[in-house]
């Protein structure tokens, strides 16, 4: 089907994401997920075509503007290559880039902004912790003033890119219990007191760190403060938003890859006297998969649409993202089917697709968590 | 110095091209298209005599329909400067397309014109000859590498067997090869910037050049297809195969 929000711009930045994609990625996907690593010229490559620049000024190395469907091509494009774990290595950085812009001192963004956005520095946004995520308001990690300083005690987990970041985006109770009182601070890797470890062997996302950060007694200077003392998480919940849509569109992108290599499978496998694809219980299921597949992509393009038009469609990114996570799910499940033993192997997209359905689910705002809050935002 | 750059928009080289129906030529319709590929090394050699210092200026030339303008666009996002969009929607022969350039050549007076080597889709490979004849120009064909030192380029052309060294005074006419370079990727950054940059709109006809064809295509039709291979029993019958069979021994 035609895209109505096509333009020669998008239509070309996809054309870069894909072609880079297919040339310096998917050949190389697997054997970075092995090694549960990727290079960091990959983070370099991907700074300079202008994958973090989504927002971000153009004195920091930014694009100078925004746009929903580019960051939605992005992240599609990338997932295409099956291995989650590259896209989650390189993308740990992009929860954080705004707020650094918005909200750090004028000295710290100017010294630390560019190198992020352009790929030469990692950072990483840590609010999750080991006694919840989706659950900010109970958010336990603490920072005291003292002084010129702020100390901060407590600990986060599961902070994507978390072991090759140079800077940190702590969230940290500064006041009351509930959302308002937590507080954001920039923290480097080198800081008195911080300390971290890699989460051991995850289900997916090999390639990527994923790491506990440890802050035990941590001083930072009290210009690390990030934006209003208290109001911190507040003032970057829309974040959560660009977040959502590229997992919604990272969803999208497995679903293509999967569907992909089953029909390519069923066309070319044969059983009982004709191909895979001609026996009407996989047609079925490639009808199936197909009709999920347009749908997520209708919905996600109708939400890119309105975030274009400055809305904030938090329902609607939602339930996007629980649907998107849902159909990847269905169509992972009979990719796998239909492509039998041969998707079982590891090394093929399909098998790392598969195991890779639940961090969709539940990363970036568990599926129950994406129900609840698109039915608060309805009213009810 | 200005150098130039034709490029063509022609069906993608991951995609199987398929012949039409009537045996008339490759269906084209809602099929990817994209830039030649050895017209994008051909863009990147310009880009990079422009970052050097050596191009003052680097345009990007294509003659095709309308929508060979993203093929341009695609080439003023890679670094070129402007570029310059003969529209038609003829499928026009080299001879035309060598004619129209060599208009645009005495028009703009180019230092350098750099072609790829052939177009994949119909792979004549004469248009840089041509135009190499009709400007009287000295031409460096299948270039693996290139060097300029003032008004002389030294290229290494790639030949059967090997390499030649050939020596050009300039303005001249570089043809290149696959090893010349390798074709960047156009950033999001560029793509933006590549929206403003100028493009001009020409026709065949605002450079006075004939472009009835000289070929008639009879028909066009598919290789044939590879037919199975066998199983021998034993290294015997293998032999007995290739000599008796194949021929080859």
């Amino acid at each position: 089907m035609k895209n109505p929000f096509e333009t020669d711009e998008r239509k070309a930045f996809r054309e870069t994401v894909r072609s880079f994609v297919e040339a310096e990625i998917t050949p190389y996907a697997h054997e970075w997920d092995e090694a549960g690593q990727v290079p960091w010229k990959l983070h370099e490559q991907l700074g300079e075509l202008g994958f973090f620049g989504f927002g971000i000024d153009e004195e920091y190395g930014g694009l100078g503007f925004d746009c929903p469907f580019m960051r939605a091509i992005a992240a599609e494009e990338m997932a295409k290559c099956g291995f989650g774990g590259v896209g989650a290595a390189v993308g740990g950085r992009g929860i954080s880039l705004d707020p650094i812009q918005r909200l750090a001192a004028p000295e710290i963004r100017d010294r630390v902004l560019k190198d992020i956005v352009l790929g030469k520095k990692g950072s990483s946004l840590g609010i999750t912790e080991p006694g919840g995520g989706s659950d900010v308001a109970s958010l336990k990690t603490t920072a005291k003033r003292d002084g010129n300083h702020f100390v901060i005690n407590g600990s986060k987990t599961f902070i994507t890119g978390g072991m090759e970041s140079d800077y940190f985006v702590i969230g940290a109770r500064t006041g009351g219990p509930g959302l308002t009182g937590i507080s954001l601070f920039f923290v480097e890797k080198d800081a008195p007191g911080f300390s971290r470890t890699p989460l051991s062997k995850k289900m997916g996302w090999w390639a990527s760190n994923q790491a506990t950060l440890y802050f035990d007694n941590c001083r930072v200077p009290a210009t690390n403060l990030m934006g209003q003392e208290d109001y911190g998480f507040i003032a970057i919940m829309n974040n959560f938003n660009n977040e959502r849509l590229a997992l919604i569109a990272g969803c999208l992108g497995m679903m293509k890859a999967a569907y992909e290599d089953a029909v390519d499978w069923a066309k070319q496998r044969e059983t009982f006297g004709k191909p895979l694809i001609k026996h009407q219980v996989i047609r079925h299921k490639i009808a199936d998969m197909s009709a999920k597949i347009d749908a997520v992509e209708s919905y996600m393009l109708m939400i890119c649409w309105n975030m274009e038009q400055g809305d904030i469609p938090v329902a609607e990114l939602s339930k996007g993202k629980f649907f998107a996570s849902k159909a990847l799910e269905f169509v992972a499940s009979e990719a796998m089917q239909i492509m039998g033993g041969a998707g079982y192997l590891r090394g093929n997209r399909i098998e790392c697709i598969y195991r890779e359905v639940k961090v969709m689910a539940i990363g970036g705002g568990s599926e129950e968590i994406m129900r609840d809050l698109a039915v608060r935002q309805m009213g009810f | 110095m200005k150098v130039l750059v034709p490029v063509k928009r022609v069906l993608d080289y991951n995609v199987k091209a398929r012949v039409k129906s009537d045996q008339s030529g490759i269906d084209l319709a809602n099929v990817k298209m994209s830039m030649n590929p050895f017209d994008e090394i051909s863009v990147e050699q310009a880009v990079k005599m422009k970052e050097s210092g050596a191009a003052s200026e680097a345009i990007v030339v294509s003659i095709g329909p309308a929508k060979a303008q993203e093929t341009i666009r695609t080439g003023l996002a890679m670094g070129m400067d402007r570029g310059i969009h003969v529209t038609t929607d003829e499928d026009l022969e080299p001879l035309a397309v060598a004619k129209i350039l060599k208009a645009i050549c005495d028009e703009e007076g180019p230092e350098l014109v750099i072609l790829g080597k052939q177009a994949i889709d119909n792979d004549y490979g004469s248009t840089g000859g041509m135009l190499a004849a009709l400007m009287d120009w000295p031409i460096g064909s299948a270039a693996n590498s290139m060097e300029q030192a003032g008004s002389e380029l030294t290229v290494v052309k790639e030949v059967d067997g090997g390499l030649q060294t050939v020596k050009l005074q300039m303005p001249a006419i570089v043809t290149t090869d696959l090893r010349l370079n390798e074709p960047r990727y156009a950033s999001l950054p560029n793509i933006m910037k590549a929206k403003k940059k100028p493009i001009d709109a020409k026709t065949p006809a605002d450079y006075g050049v004939d472009t009835a064809p000289r070929l008639k295509t009879l028909k066009v039709t598919e290789p044939e297809a590879r037919k199975a291979g066998i199983k021998v029993e034993d290294a015997a019958q293998l032999v007995d195969k290739l000599k008796n069979e194949a021929g080859v021994i």
